[in-house]
């Protein structure tokens, strides 16, 4: 028998598409690797293996491993992506560890701005010329871009949506 | 009295012993394989200014003289993770593969469960399980920290865990980081040898062989199972070992780490444990510069012979 309703404490597996939707308002595999793709330039390929599950208002978990009844573990491989809401917001975790082939809506940071970013500060950022709404945000260290998490771009300014404790005062990286 | 006098017999040089138990230790990283690699930890650091040291027998371990192993960009990046030394060899000596399915009975706060889960490439399955909800958050912040996504996370006692929440029935190898009375993690928690007691030791014993049991009981045929403590004291370790060789079918085989280390005793107290516990290392702090530890690995049978 299939829930027609989310509960919020145990795990359901994302329904492969639209169509195949009994839970209202839960997302569907395919809406989300077309909202990475579409979003990021991240292609669907990137998570083929994987699959998703939702626990909790919206919280999408991404899971590499085998499971048959997640309805009563603590947790199913990480957090990945928040839905039902207008603008989906990745993790910060998943936007480091997936982040990287992203191709659009990714901003570049310097090495002032990126400690600044780190730190949890919203900073001014004139220059971007891109979408509004969720950004993934790189910075270069040791030699190539590295994701640095997800920021919310909104009148010109940017801000970070680093988690409190993952916030951390960082040394500025010196390029001269 | 300081429980660690009760090893002196043990020990080849105890001055030694008790003077390195009292020196601190340095931090150490353990380099997130799982998303990137040494070479580029090492430049992170070079370009940030971190002072670091490799340490001789691992490649992917970073001492840091300058502490704060997690104000450094490579930490924020989830690039390496705060971890013990010695805490890395049971992960070792279970060699997990990717794809395994593997049972991490004792995984609170994951330092072992996430560097099982880089060495199987993030592929497979690590049921992480611990009997103590609040240290359940630790856990869970490693592994979404680290970029882990194989991993199951389980909250039951591992003495009588049920495989029912999961896909499989029996696992290929199996991790018991057991709950001990920690006297070899004295020199970064002097607290543990105040709080000594040996009916702590005794207790926890009781707790380890139901743990180990159960884990062999899991892991199919020809698989493996680690056992490992933080702990010098017997009970905890050799006769943990003596106790399940006798309720279980498996065996001890040779457990190579890549630090000095001694056999397992086969005598102590006045008790004589099985002479195959002398295939189980133990590390003492004067050998190798670093915690105490314990670590054995155990071979479930399958029936045949020699192999």
């Amino acid at each position: 028998m299939s829930e027609r309703t989310n509960r919020g404490q145990r795990f359901d597996r994302l329904p492969a598409t639209p169509a195949e939707r009994t839970v209202a308002g839960r997302a569907s595999r395919r809406e989300v690797l077309d909202w990475w793709d579409e979003r990021f330039g991240i292609p669907p390929v990137t998570f083929e293996g994987y699959t998703f599950w939702e626990k909790g208002a919206g919280k999408v978990w991404i899971f590499n491993g085998e499971a048959a009844d997640p309805t009563s573990v603590e947790a199913i491989g990480m957090t990945f992506l928040r839905t039902r809401q207008e603008h989906w917001k990745p993790t910060m975790r998943a936007a480091q560890r997936f982040g990287r082939t992203a191709t659009r809506n990714v901003i570049e940071l310097d090495p002032e701005q990126a400690a600044r970013f780190a730190a949890g500060e919203d900073q001014s950022m004139p220059g971007w010329d891109g979408d509004w709404g969720y950004l993934i945000v790189t910075h270069k260290l040791a030699g190539e871009q590295a994701s640095l998490g997800v920021g919310l771009y909104l009148h010109g300014e940017l801000r970070s949506v680093v988690p409190k404790g993952s916030r951390e005062d960082l040394a500025v990286i010196d390029r001269d | 009295m300081n429980p660690l006098e009760r090893y002196a017999p043990l020990v080849d040089d105890p001055e030694a012993f008790f003077t390195a138990c009292d020196r601190s230790l340095p931090s150490v990283v353990r380099v997130n394989t799982a998303v990137t690699t040494a070479e580029r930890v090492a430049a992170a650091f070079d370009e940030e200014g971190v002072r670091y040291e490799p340490v001789g027998w691992h490649d992917g371990l970073f001492r840091l003289p300058d502490g704060h192993p997690g104000r450094n960009w490579p930490h924020f990046h989830g690039w390496t993770h705060g971890q013990e030394e010695v805490s890395i060899l049971p992960g070792l000596a279970l060699d997990p593969q990717p794809g395994d399915r593997v049972w991490d009975a004792c995984a609170a706060p994951g330092s072992k469960t996430t560097q099982i889960a880089a060495a199987m490439d993030d592929e497979g399955t690590i049921v992480a399980n611990d009997a103590n909800l609040g240290r359940l958050s630790a856990l869970r912040h490693n592994t979404e920290r680290l970029g882990i996504t194989n991993v199951v996370v389980t909250n039951q006692d591992a003495r009588n865990y049920s495989t029912k929440p999961l896909a499989f029935d029996e696992f290929d190898r199996a991790l018991v980081d057991a709950p001990c009375s920690c006297e070899g993690t004295c020199r970064k928690n002097p607290d543990v040898l105040d709080e000594w007691t040996l009916e702590h030791v005794e207790a926890v014993a009781g707790i380890q062989k139901g743990i180990l049991t159960r884990a062999v009981r899991m892991t199919k045929p020809g698989g493996t199972v680690v056992y490992s403590t933080c702990t010098f004291a017997p009970e905890e370790n050799e006769a943990v070992l003596d106790h399940v060789l006798d309720q279980v079918d498996c065996e001890i085989v040779p457990c190579d780490l890549p630090v000095k280390a001694v056999p397992g005793v086969t005598e102590w107290d006045g008790e004589t444990y099985d002479p195959s516990v002398e295939l189980a290392r133990r590390i003492y702090p004067h050998h190798n510069d670093t915690g105490g530890f314990f670590c054995a690995k155990l071979r479930v049978d399958d029936g045949e012979v020699g192999t």
